[in-house]
């Protein structure tokens, strides 16, 4: 059984449709992107797997648990961390502070100290800036510490949305270094990206999403090599 | 011309004043910051834990610190109701809906306390001994207060800078849907932040009680004036409401010494019309 399965999933805003009838799966361990234009519906995929939309339909089964619907507040109990687009980090509270949120749940405060040290393991710089605000942090610093405020919730799974969005393109790929390094410490990882060639390097599995549908899935390998995926989205 | 010791007595007591100012414009602030509303009634609350108050203490004679413990719960649980049968049901509405809301509210426990309780002035009365610094008197039933409002603040600092439920109302107050995400409900943090506030609003009456007397319109002694604070302040500015707080405490003491009470009122009023047009964001707004 998969980590994560979408069956049927269709979901929007008032009378738009963002999502037609889609079929995802993650297996445990594993990296997914997802990639398409903008306005193919993948911020909207993210958002209805974290419950902070409801589908209108389908099933949505993480780990044998129906989440179809279920608040946001709840889904993260399971075990399902999203770094939202734009990071959506506290700006006026501390680095410190924002970490510590991402700990708010009962099972990761039983945990809180441990996962403190192995965030700031992994992204020495947050330690070093553990006193600052977070909104005063540079971008690439607000992306480490939206990804570890995510770690921090000691998740199964983990949700990136865009997470070079906004970034130099020096810092977009050291970026892609942590993620990958996020990926060996044995998080699974679902990936939203406008960047197609960096994250078909990362991930083994990719869906192309288009006008809220799935258009084609594969192996990111085999994707990378599609001429039609190439001359689209890949730039070559 | 005016004794000095006059002057530095009205502001020593300025300050005294200014104390129990912040318990009421924090605790008002607080529920402004995260939920979005300003709890017009919000002193009124306080005028019924005031009349709690002054009936255990000096009706049932239950001593002062247990009324006072008694006048804190019921604010606490005061404040939770508000929520949730007032507010809860219409955060989904336009703003004005809010304010019209705890605005009716405000009617109706004004005229609910003249209905039982008439119009009459009742206080408590304690007679405790005064302080003397240098031809200062000051006396212990307005020191001791000050003492536990700073006290209180203090616990409310920490509470909301080193526990989790603490940070978590902040980073609600920041972005709701990004606290969900973390696992807050965010209907639960509203509950926690109005049983916070009411608390508050208990503690003041608790505290109050001995300096003026409760009637069924003392909303309207101090609830303007509160509301003047957290304006003056910043609207959801905590550090501003504190600073505020002493800000007008002083000027209604200093101008209620050299002119006359009222006339420290129309003072605190000008400062205020001017501080909003000359700082529309709060006095500890950053400008640009």
């Amino acid at each position: 059984m998969s980590l994560l399965e979408l069956a049927g999933v269709t979901a929007g805003y008032g009378a738009f449709t963002a999502l037609w009838d889609v079929a995802l799966r993650v297996e445990r361990g594993e990296a997914v992107a997802v990639v398409g234009p903008n306005g193919a519906g993948k911020t909207t995929l993210l958002r209805v797997i974290s419950g902070v939309l409801a589908p209108r339909g389908g099933t949505l089964t993480f780990d044998g648990a129906a989440l179809a619907g279920r608040p946001a507040y709840e889904v993260v109990a399971h075990g399902i961390a999203h770094v939202p687009e734009g990071r959506r980090l506290f700006p006026t509270l501390t680095v410190a502070d924002n970490l510590k949120m991402g700990a708010y749940l009962a099972t990761a405060r039983a945990h809180y100290p441990e996962s403190l040290e192995r965030v700031y393991g992994m992204f020495p710089v947050l330690a070093e800036r553990r006193g600052q605000r977070a909104g005063s942090l540079s971008g690439g610093e607000q992306q480490m510490l939206a990804i570890g405020r995510a770690l921090m919730s000691r998740p199964r799974l983990i949700l990136l949305d865009e997470p070079s969005m906004g970034l130099a393109p020096v810092m977009v790929l050291r970026l892609f270094d942590l993620i990958r390094r996020v990926r060996e410490e044995g998080y699974t990882i679902l990936v939203v990206e406008q960047n197609v060639r960096q994250v078909l390097k990362l991930v083994d599995r990719a869906y192309l999403l288009e006008v809220g549908r799935v258009k084609m899935d594969g192996r990111a390998a085999e994707m990378a090599e599609q001429d039609f995926v190439r001359k689209a989205y890949v730039g070559l | 011309m005016i004794d000095p010791i006059f002057l530095a007595e009205a502001a020593v007591n300025g300050i005294l004043l200014g104390g129990i100012l912040a318990l009421l414009a924090l605790g008002l602030n607080l529920i402004f910051g995260v939920i979005d509303i300003v709890w017009i009634a919000y002193v009124d609350l306080v005028m019924l834990c005031m009349y709690l108050v002054y009936f255990l203490v000096q009706v049932y004679g239950w001593p002062v610190w247990l009324g006072g413990l008694a006048a804190i719960v019921f604010g606490a649980a005061l404040g939770v109701a508000v929520h949730l049968l007032i507010i809860s049901p219409i955060l989904g509405s336009a703003p004005i809906n809010q304010l019209l809301a705890t605005g009716g509210l405000l009617f109706f426990l004004q005229s609910f306390a003249t209905f039982l309780w008439t119009t009459d002035h009742r206080s408590v009365r304690l007679s405790l001994p005064s302080l003397e610094f240098g031809g200062i008197f000051l006396p212990l039933t307005r020191v001791i207060p000050f003492g536990i409002s700073i006290l209180a603040l203090i616990g409310l600092y920490l509470f909301l800078t080193r526990t989790f439920v603490g940070t978590a109302i902040r980073a609600v107050s920041q972005d709701r849907e990004a606290m969900a995400l973390m696992g807050a409900n965010p209907r639960r943090i509203y509950v926690v932040t109005s049983a916070v506030g009411g608390l508050m609003a208990g503690l003041a009456g608790a505290l109050l009680i001995f300096q003026y007397s409760v009637h069924p319109f003392f909303g309207g002694q101090f609830g303007p004036l509160t509301f003047m604070i957290c304006v003056l302040g910043g609207l959801g500015n905590m550090v501003g409401a504190f600073v505020a707080s002493f800000i007008m405490s002083e000027i209604i003491s200093i101008a209620g010494v050299v002119w006359s009470t009222e006339m420290g009122y129309v003072i605190a009023f000008v400062v205020f019309i001017v501080m909003i047009f000359a700082r529309p964001g709060g006095i500890l707004a950053r400008r640009g």
